[in-house]
């Protein structure tokens, strides 16, 4: 009845209520703390960390909370706030090859400086439901080794004392780095923004764009050069002082796939880089990114544009969960007023088509 | 000033305001033209009046008088909770009566009542490129419009009338600015295309999640797009308002029943209450529709 | 360093920043009308208050600004440094802003028109005149003005017109225009026609 689309105001405020109690559940059962979920959803807070762009585990963690576990929910949680944050500066760049790693395997060398280590991974595991860990069971201590001094140097800098792979572009190359949380995106982007927009892109969006890749939608004969996992050091230049100052350290996950490459009348054959960073412990997500970073490099190596994974205007305003999960759950807003225009016009071509129809009988 | 310590004034940073308002400024300077900004996350989704609500937090003050609507209505659920937001991180009055708003934001409307100078219109505009469902590529419908290159929308437009008799488009209607700028304007009926030419009030458009701002200032041209043959004309209804009486606005198809009873109501609530109260009736208002229940 | 330097800025920069914008946002939507820009700053001269006023109220780390070469004294630069933080050190046609103090040497040549594809990429010029009353008339036509309206701002130079004209035949590129003194402005989008008053 048209006296029931009434009271908006009432209606949001029971919403929210409702909400707020099914969030909660019962109450006999004991309420979730921000350090369970920390110490114990681990990876979800680092997605809600990563897709969010904010390395907060607290605020990630209380995202989740209050999202009732609904992570791309958690991650608009986490955006919305981190965009009224002021900004300082901007970090140095962080150095990997000086990470403090957890986990690092290649798929290249069977062996190398610094070896392989596997770390807290699910790989081998067999997916079998556990029962232990339903009744919240003890867990052993893990065994840990002591802190190696032997430097791990990335794979593709071993690569490139060969020049089997094109050189890194390095902060010197391109001193003005883009910020597209601070500047509108312009076509055609420089990879700098795109690796902006894949680190903070949805990683399921990421992960089929890069499986693509695989099945034959853009090629790009990949071969996981490294993954590492481990915390570096953020360090913020501070002019007055003339250096730079550690803010602390951050959990990454890079990888850096190393793909095939012709080469050209210019340049001989050599390898090419996909690359991926992510905040926190995702190598799915930082395996994406870097076939995604790979295949969105076609234009820079003369490669044909002939799948989706390639289009960057395609992948890069599509990527964003946030963007997306937006605009497609809009549609449940009221849209009577154009659905009155379209219902207006469908009637008045039908009466017009009935017209002519009895007119030519 | 703000209610809750931790957010600022208005929600968002002052550098974002300043940015918000550099992209206004440049957009009246050029009627129609699409300003990208760099749009923030807001506390709202996407698709659900960011680029509104940025526009409108970038220009109010503590003595604006704000009024949202949705589809015409001030009580639409996401006009309440748009209106509610801004009223608790601006603190600012606000208003359901267009007369007495300094700005007011919109989804899919414009109000009967003729706005004055001196009023802000912001309208929540979900695909602000006029011609995206003709090019997808931003790389392409910018050189379109650079080059005044309009050729293949009056291509579209003349291919519905070549299928259905008729230019099919009955919303987000395109039009021409100052004889420059084809422009969306937002997915309102084209039944308020001719309120957005020469009006007195400053038209904003603010686009959130395709990070566009665009203009259209006071007393300016927009011409909707038409053929000598087939001139632009408006929807027009066959009955007046159920409740006021009204003709000549915009109404909305409301269901009474599952035989297909039916009645048709202001769309514009503001504007149906205020003829109400002046003592118009329509042939099911209040008291009527009360004994039907 | 010296506060006295400093000093002069918003007192309270949240709302003066928005009723500065409100000022400058009507100035352009209705050109040749006249908006109240008093924010109460005290600048160093030869930057005057208004000036201060715009570029306070739009500026900052993001945008560059230049400053006509007599306006960019130390105290200035310094002042503007620690106010608005921007570059003040870049060419002419590459500024968003450019500051003038002595109007009746403008030339609108230059400064930077935007491109066809973004032609609000452009540079907003801002311009202290002795007062914005008291000249020769001008009308202006537009979008923004219903009919026409006068304006007759004082120190333009002779051949404004001209200039102006030759702004508006770039349409959609062009640069626009904010006059200050009497701690008002007046704005002139590049959309504007001016023609003289016996024209």
């Amino acid at each position: 009845m048209y006296v029931a689309v009434k009271g908006g105001e009432a209606a949001i405020a029971n919403a929210h209520a409702l909400l707020a109690d099914r969030r909660r559940g019962d109450r006999q059962v004991p309420a979730l703390g921000i350090e369970q979920i920390i110490q114990q959803l681990g990876l979800a807070v680092d997605r809600c960390m990563a897709e969010g762009s904010l390395y907060d585990r607290e605020l990630a963690a209380l995202a989740i909370i209050q999202s009732r576990g609904d992570l791309i929910e958690a991650i608009f949680l986490v955006r919305a706030y981190r965009t009224t944050l002021p900004r300082f500066g901007y970090s140095v760049p962080i150095d990997t090859a000086n990470m403090l790693i957890e986990r690092r395997v290649s798929a290249t060398f069977k062996d190398l400086p610094g070896g392989q280590m596997l770390g807290p991974t699910f790989d081998y595991t067999h997916r079998l439901l556990d029962p232990v860990v339903a009744e919240g069971g003890d867990v052993a201590a893990p065994v840990r080794r002591p802190a190696d001094p032997e430097q791990a140097p990335r794979v593709t800098d071993l690569l490139a004392h060969e020049g089997l792979i094109e050189p890194d572009t390095t902060h010197d190359d391109k001193p003005d780095i883009g910020d597209l949380t601070r500047e509108p995106l312009q076509y055609p982007l420089d990879r700098d923004l795109r690796l902006q927009a894949l680190a903070r892109g949805d990683e399921g969006f990421l992960l089929a764009l890069g499986y693509s890749t695989q099945r034959g939608y853009a090629r790009t004969h990949p071969f996981v050069g490294e993954i590492r996992i481990g915390e570096v050091e953020v360090e913020l230049d501070i002019a007055e002082l003339g250096f730079a100052v550690s803010l602390g350290r951050v959990r990454v996950t890079e990888c850096q796939m190393v793909n095939q490459f012709k080469g050209s009348a210019k340049v001989p054959p050599q390898f090419t880089r996909g690359y991926g960073l992510v905040f926190g412990q995702s190598e799915r997500k930082a395996m994406s990114m870097s076939l995604c970073d790979r295949a969105l490099r076609a234009r820079e190596f003369g490669e044909d544009v002939v799948a989706p994974a390639q289009d960057e205007e395609f992948v890069i305003s599509h990527l964003d969960n946030v963007q997306s999960t937006g605009f497609v759950e809009h549609l449940k807003l009221p849209h009577y007023v154009d659905f009155q225009a379209e219902l207006d016009v469908v009637r008045r071509m039908r009466a017009e088509q009935e017209t002519q129809k009895e007119a030519a009988e | 000033m703000s209610l809750i310590p931790s957010y600022n004034f208005a929600y968002l940073d002052e550098q974002t305001k300043r940015m918000i308002r550099r992209s206004i400024l440049k957009a009246i300077a050029i009627p129609g033209y699409q300003v990208p900004f760099a749009s923030r996350e807001m506390p709202m989704p996407y698709g659900w009046g960011t680029g509104g609500v940025q526009v409108t937090a970038a220009i109010i003050g503590p003595s604006d008088v704000l009024k949202v609507i949705d589809q015409g209505a001030d009580d639409t659920t996401n006009a309440v909770s748009i209106r509610a937001f801004f009223a608790k991180v601006a603190n600012v009055a606000t208003t359901t009566h267009t007369a007495d708003a300094t700005i007011i934001q919109t989804r899919h409307r414009i109000p009967e009542r003729p706005l004055q100078a001196g009023q802000v219109l912001v309208y929540q505009v979900p695909i602000p490129e006029p011609l995206r469902f003709l090019e997808p590529r931003e790389t392409e419908t910018r050189k379109m419009h650079a080059l005044e290159e309009y050729g293949l929308m009056h291509v579209k437009l003349y291919e519905d009338i070549a299928k259905h008799g008729q230019i099919a488009t009955t919303y987000a209607y395109p039009v021409k600015v100052e004889g420059r700028y084809v422009m969306d304007p937002s997915p309102t009926p084209k039944f308020d295309n001719p309120k957005m030419h020469m009006s007195p009030a400053l038209q904003l458009f603010g686009a959130g999640r395709e990070m566009r701002i665009y203009a259209v200032p006071p007393f300016t041209e927009v011409v909707s797009l038409d053929f000598e043959d087939h001139p632009f004309e408006i929807q027009h209804f066959t009955q007046p308002c159920a409740l006021c009486a009204a003709t000549g606005v915009y109404l909305d198809e409301v269901i009474l029943d599952d035989h297909g009873g039916h009645m048709f109501v202001c769309s514009d609530t503001d504007n149906c209450e205020e003829r109400r109260a002046q003592g118009h009736r329509g042939h099911l208002s209040g008291e009527e529709l009360e004994a039907a229940e | 360093m010296d506060n006295l330097m400093l000093d002069g800025g918003f007192a309270d920069p949240v709302m003066q920043a928005q009723q500065g914008f409100r000022a400058l946002m009507d100035a352009l939507a209705n050109p040749g009308t006249i908006q109240q820009l008093a924010l109460g700053l005290t600048p160093p001269a030869p930057l005057t208050p208004e000036l201060a006023a715009v570029l306070l109220t739009l500026c900052d780390h993001d945008t560059g600004v230049w400053l006509e070469p007599d306006l960019a004294t130390e105290a200035v630069t310094g002042w503007l440094r620690f106010h608005i933080g921007s570059p003040l050190n870049v060419a002419r046609d590459q500024a968003q802003f450019a500051v003038l103090r002595d109007s009746n040497t403008l030339q609108l040549n230059g400064f930077s028109l935007g491109t066809d594809i973004y032609p609000d990429r452009s540079t907003t010029v801002i311009v202290a005149v002795p007062a914005l009353s008291g000249g020769d008339a001008l009308v202006l036509k537009g979008p923004g003005i219903e009919h026409s309206v006068e304006i007759s701002p004082l120190g333009l130079p002779g051949d404004f017109l001209e200039q102006w004209a030759e702004n508006r035949a770039q349409f959609p590129r062009g640069v626009d225009l904010l006059l200050v003194a009497d701690g008002a402005v007046i704005g002139l989008p590049r959309t504007t026609r001016i023609s003289g008053k016996d024209a």
